[in-house]
């Protein structure tokens, strides 16, 4: 599971598809989790590092970021490749 | 380090000619305390749902009407209407205030014998009075508004074996620019029904006509409507002065004053554009001030107003059950307040606060009580912020008609809590138990379990 | 002579094929020979073209829609008064007045001013209730009807012949033959604006407008006259021309005595064959072509911003007679960045 490449994403949140010339805003939250799927990383090291930096816990977290992804790929910005 | 406050994540699709969050932020801060009151230990303390009356609220806003209308009327009283609140606490702070009773049942006028009411300060409205329920406002000297002629001949018939003479009022209908026109409820104005109807008791020596009543709807944003209602009902006031010489008591303006609340489909919120008590007493006060009524015989102008002086001071306190996705992408909340409890949601656009710190982030929601029932919706669409199981939110102004147009639907009702002006927190009705329900089912023989 | 520097903040920068009157406010200001205006925009929506028009908007910042109420609109102006030291502040959507009209007092505290009608002059404005003013005011208005439910559709045949006006609260008019078509329009109009929608009698002749100023003492400040050229689909003026007219800037000048109107307005007049003038709405602010009346002489919007400050305004007497305006459309080009800015942060 891989982010689109050439999605830009910037710290403010805001996110740019270049291939259908959409935007999108993202919180603080989101903004996190979505460039660490960038980096590559896994759900499981994503959960680790949000439940470290903020007041959540893991059965939350994980049912929101399942949520969070099912959403990415509704919008098309992620590239399944399993 | 201490950690951050989370919100779910979000991304969102900015869409063209959509606003951004910037647009839509509909409120601004959480209503963590009610009254200096935490609402997370109440919810802890009485159970979640939770009803919640501000005493001081209801005596503030009534205070604030009265003063409305006494600084430009020489004689004002108001009357409580039950239907909108008849818990017997918020009578009673009501009664306190100075406030008679208005009823339009049997069950609403013991109500108001029970809260101690004086048989002379109860208003007697609605179609639905039965010939005990009559006999005994007669005999109590309450004030009797009829409805209609048949209700009249009940009178007239009762009053030869009670041998008392009622004090009666009649309730008018009348155009007054607005719409719709109630027309179902009393005698009309334009098509001389009214005048018919005053003539007949005016000339029964038996029966005693005190004042004039009248309900022109409910929710009026037009105050313009409140003047020609009372300009009518002091032309009828007149017209009974010349033809029998006879200065009536009072003009009953009813209720139908607007509350804060946005109805569904309004552009604007309700809290921009509906009067305040001030301009509703100008209008009805200058119309009465400027009719030909005698000054030294001005009726007392009684105002049966119930909406407005109590939405504001009661709240809906609940929690979030789940949040999930719908299969079109929105978002849903379920929380466990439902139409059962907020029967009100089927008309108003309820504004629905959280009760702890959000951010600015918001998504398009809709807003599910908890029941197993389609029509349950507390909000079809609202821009809501990102709220997690668990979560407590108020649901303000729901003080009218909510605690009577209830419910007990699929679940029980839960505890009512009122603050009073100490800041003491008192139950005033207890949630109900399943004995409350199935006390008085009876099951019959055959099919009672062996 | 130095020019007085003002900070005006302007709402309604949806330069758009159906356009708000706020980019032609702002050119009038900026043509002003007294003062050096600062613009602040103001914008509800990220694509309202004004905002990214940097010549003409200095900065915009975005607010929220009314229909979120006066409470989160002040808290937000609050704010962005907190930045920009606002003098004035110029509201010009239809929609957004009686919210900026009930905070009038509020602003001011803040230091902003305002110059709108009351509220009593607004309502009594209202399309929903057009007969009664005409009744009031003896002007000479198509029969209407506000209706607020479907139901009722089926009765205007008592009243009125096809075809009608439907039209909105607000915004919005559309012609219609036969029921079928008021049900249409009704449905759409209604979950738009809400209720009423108003059923209007269809007057047959040449759509004329007046812009006009009025001191909120019953004096005239400003008023030109205007016959639409050119009609887009959208019934919005797409090029008019100034008009010597004695008629209706009487109309003008009766209906400003009598009501006393403060503040910007356009009356929307139709003007049969046989010389006979309707009224057939009132727009309680300035409107879009405004920009005419500033290049045939008449700078109202320069003149509403002193009214504003609570100054003295000499009242315009004359304009030129057969000033065109015609109306273009044009590609404005900017870096997705801009659209970035604003949507994350709210201002640009």
């Amino acid at each position: 599971m891989n982010i689109n490449r050439n999605i830009a994403i910037s710290d403010t949140g805001f996110v740019f598809d270049p291939s259908s010339g959409d935007s999108y805003s993202l919180n603080p939250v989101g903004t996190e989790i979505i460039q660490l799927l960038k980096k590559q990383k896994t759900i499981e090291e994503i959960q680790v590092e949000i439940v470290s930096k903020y007041e959540v816990d893991d059965v939350q977290l994980e049912k929101d970021i399942i949520d969070f992804i099912l959403t990415l790929e509704q919008y098309n910005l992620i590239e399944n490749n399993e | 380090m201490e950690k951050l406050i989370y919100e779910r994540p979000l991304i969102k699709k900015l869409v063209t000619g959509m606003p951004n969050k910037f647009g839509m932020k509909t409120v601004n801060e959480p209503i963590s305390h009610i009254e200096n009151i935490s609402v997370k230990e109440l919810l802890e303390k009485y159970g979640s749902p939770l009803y919640v009356i501000s005493e001081k609220t209801i005596r503030k806003v009534f205070k604030t009407a009265k003063r409305a209308f006494e600084t430009r009327y020489p004689k004002v009283q108001f009357a409580w209407s039950y239907k909108t609140n008849y818990l017997n606490s918020v009578c009673n702070v009501y009664h306190q205030e100075g406030s008679w009773a208005e009823v339009v049942s049997g069950f609403e006028y013991d109500k108001a014998i029970g809260n101690g009411v004086d048989g002379n300060h109860i208003l007697f409205n609605g179609p639905d009075k039965s010939e005990a329920d009559l006999t005994k406002a007669i005999k109590n000297g309450s004030y009797i508004h009829i409805d209609n002629f048949d209700e009249l001949y009940t009178i007239v018939k009762l009053v030869d074996e009670i041998k008392e003479k009622p004090k009666l009022a009649i309730r008018v209908n009348m155009d007054t620019g607005i719409f719709p026109q109630w027309d179902r409820f009393g005698f009309n104005y334009e098509n001389g029904e009214a005048w018919k109807a005053l003539n007949q008791i005016l000339m029964n020596e038996k029966l005693e006509l005190v004042g004039l009543h009248c309900h022109i709807g409910t929710y009026i944003m037009k105050t313009d409507a409140y003047a020609v209602a009372a300009s009518k009902l002091a032309e009828l006031a007149v017209r009974i002065k010349n033809k029998f010489n006879k200065n009536i008591k009072y003009i009953d303006l009813g209720g139908g004053f607007a509350s804060k609340n946005t109805l569904k489909g309004a552009y604007l919120p309700a809290s921009d554009t509906v009067p305040s008590f001030d301009e509703y007493a100008e209008a009805i006060s200058n119309a009465l001030l400027t009719s030909e009524l005698e000054p030294q015989h001005m009726p007392t102008l009684i105002l049966e107003t119930g909406r407005a002086l109590i939405d504001d001071s009661a709240y809906l306190l609940g929690t979030v059950q789940a949040i999930k996705r719908l299969a079109d992408g929105r978002r849903s909340m379920i929380i466990d307040v439902g139409v059962n409890l907020l029967f009100t949601a089927f008309w108003y656009e309820h504004t629905i606060t959280p009760a702890q710190p959000f951010s600015q982030y918001t998504e398009d929601t809709v807003i599910y009580g908890p029941l197993c029932m389609n029509i349950d919706v507390i909000r079809e669409n609202i821009n809501f912020p990102l709220l997690k199981k668990g979560d407590n939110f108020v649901i303000n102004r729901i003080g009218a008609y909510n605690m009577t147009q209830w419910l007990q639907f699929i679940t029980l009702r839960p505890n009512i809590v009122m603050i009073d002006l100490e800041g003491k927190v008192h139950i005033v009705r207890e949630r109900e138990t399943n004995e409350n329900i199935t006390n008085s089912e009876r099951l019959p023989m055959h099919l009672q379990k062996k | 002579m130095s020019k007085r520097k003002l900070t005006i903040a302007v709402t309604g920068l949806n330069n758009t094929d159906n356009p708000g009157p706020g980019i032609p406010v702002i050119r009038g200001l900026r043509d002003s020979e007294e003062f050096e205006v600062r613009i602040i925009g103001l914008a509800y929506e990220n694509l309202e073209p004004g905002i990214y028009m940097h010549d003409i908007v200095d900065k915009t910042y975005q607010i929220p829609y009314p229909s979120a109420g006066t409470e989160v609109l002040l808290a937000r102006l609050e704010y962005i008064n907190s930045i920009e030291k606002i003098d004035v502040l110029i509201p010009n959507f239809d929609a957004e007045l009686n919210t900026f009209m009930r905070s009038a007092d509020k602003l001011k505290k803040m230091g902003i001013r305002t110059f709108l009608p009351t509220l009593e002059q607004y309502e009594e404005r209202h399309k929903s209730v057009l007969p009664e003013y005409g009744e009031k005011y003896d002007v000479r208005v198509p029969k209407s009807k506000a209706i607020f439910n479907a139901s009722d559709i089926y009765s205007l045949n008592d009243d009125f012949t096809y075809p009608v006006m439907v039209k909105g609260k607000f915004y919005d008019a559309f012609i219609a033959y036969n029921t079928e078509q008021v049900k249409m329009h009704f449905n759409k109009i209604s979950s738009k604006w809400g209720l009423p929608v108003i059923i209007q009698e269809f007057v047959k002749g040449v759509e004329v407008n007046v812009v006009a100023l009025g001191d909120g003492k019953g004096n005239v400040v400003g008023a030109v006259p205007m016959r639409k050229q050119f009609i887009t689909d959208k019934g919005k003026a797409w090029a008019g021309i100034t008009l010597k007219d004695d008629k209706m800037l009487e109309q003008t000048q009766k209906i400003f005595s009598a009501t006393k109107w403060r503040g910007g307005m356009e009356l929307e007049l139709i003007k049969t064959n046989d010389g006979k003038y309707y009224l057939i709405e009132i727009n309680p602010r300035l409107p879009a072509w405004v920009y005419l009346a500033v290049g045939a002489g008449q700078n109202l919007p320069e003149a509403l911003v002193k009214l504003a400050l609570g100054e003295d305004v000499k009242p315009y007497e004359n304009y030129q007679v057969g000033k065109l305006f015609i109306r273009y459309s044009y590609d404005l080009i900017c870096d997705i960045a801009e659209f970035e800015q604003l949507s994350t942060f709210g201002e640009l």
